[in-house]
């Protein structure tokens, strides 16, 4: 089975977010990244896969080349090959752009399943993995907390929970599936894991190796324009509830809640 | 020359999802900004009759796609409909809720047009004729306001439980249109082989009008007792912390934080949680917030509309109690 991974380079979420003046970006110089959470419960499915059907896994990552970092970990952790799609000319890009580079390598590629992380953490955005399966015109399953590919190889069976029900959705191979937590417990690189991670090969692309019109990608390429960037809206002034005992807090709460808040 | 303002509405089982009315009112006030018309668009099997109610919250025209096979949600045919709906009529406005469906389909839908989107904005407003919009970002510490460059039609998704919903106005009629489609079962690659409903029965904490949270100070599962039995007199969802469910005391989909579910409900009543980061970015968009927690240095009460400085477990039954009288 050949299985790839889209992984994307985030700021860990105990960082700070500072805006950087002008208030279009966000200052990066003490910022600690890591691989998407959301993408490493893709790289475990894709070993767990690998384990049980053969095959190799692929990973792809873009951006800078700080994202080598988060490529090796996935390689630590046991895929078989890294490619990193970096190009100054790609940065800035939106997600539509970043699907169409991802799409770009993976089109010279054979696969029967790709895992991305069902959004990063950083923009929020969750378009990247959806934009990508249309892109290469393949189902794509969201959000999903378990699946069963059939003995065969040939389809998948993933449980994705919506609102107040859990749906089981079937789809021939290939599919693009968006990983969310609960669907497995991704493992820790181990060192040998770490040595051998090494020696794995990792390819570079860079925007001409696409076969894309610069002119689609990169901050040129934008369609969404970001205006600027702000701190969030302060909230009100809260109030500690008084009272002598937590009966007479609970009391005066109820009372603030019907009186002032009208809530119950 | 795009034109217009869409609402693409979702239903469940042949009844609209709050999400559609929340949809329906924002597109409204939009389209009254932009002088245009509002449009409502259904997707769904044998849901005429219900689309009419849409005209109450201010549809001058609603578009019904109807066919059995659009019962249930499935990307593929969804999305494929849209597409052609949109290719055929060039909306300048594309509004679609940030809901786990909506999600998925604008997604996809926005590929399918190669336009740009913003995903789960919390409010939009129009300058100089094109939409703005404003989200969370990095799990809300940072908001970003985004216009659009070139791009029709203009996609946008709301964080469900935001914007406020119109009072029905029974006097409004709309126009009722038939969708023009073509789908091709060939083009549906993904079915939908079972759903299961959720043994909880409760309202799922993304549409919860009230949530009771707890957190690493509940000190294990079976204590969550007193959270549910508040929650049962007021009608709420409990959800938790990531230190919660990490233990093992709750599901993953009670988990309210930046690596869960983001909630905005009109009350959220955090109970032992501290407010690491993580968790604030999930609830930080609840219209009152109240923190019971011991520590009275805890960042919870930071964020809190009200605090109490207590022992939860002498404060939330106290308060299921004092409740009660209002009830």
């Amino acid at each position: 089975m050949k299985i790839i991974v889209c992984l994307k380079q985030v700021p860990d979420t105990e960082t700070q977010i500072k805006i950087a003046p002008g208030g279009e970006k966000i200052v990066t110089d003490d910022i600690k990244w890591v691989m998407n959470p959301y993408d490493e419960f893709g790289v475990e499915e894709a070993l767990r896969l690998k384990e049980k059907f053969g095959g190799d896994v692929t990973v792809i990552g873009m951006g800078p080349k700080r994202v080598t970092e988060s490529i090796r970990t996935a390689l630590a952790m046991g895929a078989d090959k890294g490619i990193l799609i970096s190009d100054a000319a790609l940065e800035g890009s939106d997600s539509l752009g970043t699907a169409k580079a991802l799409a770009a390598v993976i089109k010279g590629l054979q696969f029967d399943i790709i895992f991305t992380g069902q959004r990063g953490i950083d923009e929020d955005q969750g378009l990247t993995g959806a934009c990508i399966a249309d892109l290469l015109g393949i189902p794509q399953v969201s959000l999903a907390v378990k699946l069963e590919v059939a003995a065969d190889g040939k389809s998948v069976k993933v449980n994705r929970p919506v609102e107040g029900q859990t749906l089981v959705v079937e789809a021939q191979l290939p599919v693009l599936i968006t990983t969310q937590k609960g669907l497995n417990e991704p493992r820790y690189a181990s060192l040998p894991g770490i040595m051998k991670a090494k020696k794995k090969p990792l390819e570079e692309k860079a925007l001409k190796d696409l076969g894309l019109d610069p002119a689609e990608v990169g901050l040129g390429g934008r369609k969404l324009k970001i205006i600027k960037i702000t701190p969030p809206p302060a909230r009100a002034e809260g109030k500690i509830v008084q009272g002598e005992t937590p009966q007479d807090k609970a009391t005066e709460l109820a009372r603030l809640l019907h009186e002032e808040a009208k809530l119950i | 020359m795009a034109q217009g303002v869409w609402a693409v509405t979702e239903q469940r089982d042949g009844a609209f999802r709050k999400i559609s009315y929340e949809l329906v009112s924002e597109g409204r006030r939009l389209a009254d900004k932009l002088g245009q018309k509002l449009t409502a668009v259904v997707i769904g099997a044998s849901m005429k009759e219900k689309a009419k109610e849409l005209s109450q919250y201010g549809a001058d025209r609603i578009i019904v796609a109807d066919d059995p096979r659009l019962g249930q949600y499935t990307t593929d045919a969804y999305v494929e409909i849209m597409g052609q709906l949109v290719k055929a009529e060039e909306p300048s406005v594309l509004l679609m809720g940030a809901s786990v469906q909506g999600k998925d389909f604008s997604a996809r839908l926005a590929g399918r047009l190669g336009v740009g989107m913003a995903q789960d904005c919390t409010a939009f407003d129009i300058e100089n004729g094109g939409l703005i919009a404003t989200r969370p970002v990095y799990a809300g510490k940072a908001y970003t306001t985004v216009g659009f460059e070139n791009s029709f039609p203009q996609m946008a998704t709301a964080r469900p439980n935001v914007m406020s919903v119109l009072a029905p106005d029974a006097g409004r009629s709309a126009e009722l249109v038939d969708a023009q489609f073509t789908l091709d079962d060939a083009a549906l690659k993904t079915k939908v082989a079972e759903a299961i409903k959720d043994a909880s029965g409760k309202v799922d904490l993304t549409e919860a009008d009230k949530i009771i949270s707890g957190g690493r100070g509940m000190k294990g599962p079976e204590n969550f007792k007193i959270l549910e039995d508040l929650a049962d007199v007021i009608g709420a969802s409990v959800g938790a912390s990531r230190s919660a469910v990490d233990a093992g005391w709750r599901p993953h989909r009670d988990q309210v934080g930046q690596t869960g579910k983001v909630v905005s409900p009109n009350l959220y009543v955090a109970c032992g949680i501290s407010g690491a980061i993580q968790h604030l970015a999930g609830m930080s968009t609840s219209k009152v917030i109240v923190a019971v927690n011991k520590d009275a240095e805890a960042p919870i009460f930071q964020k809190a509309d009200y605090g109490v400085v207590g022992d939860l477990f002498d404060v939330v039954p106290a308060l299921t109690e004092a409740v009660k009288k209002y009830m």
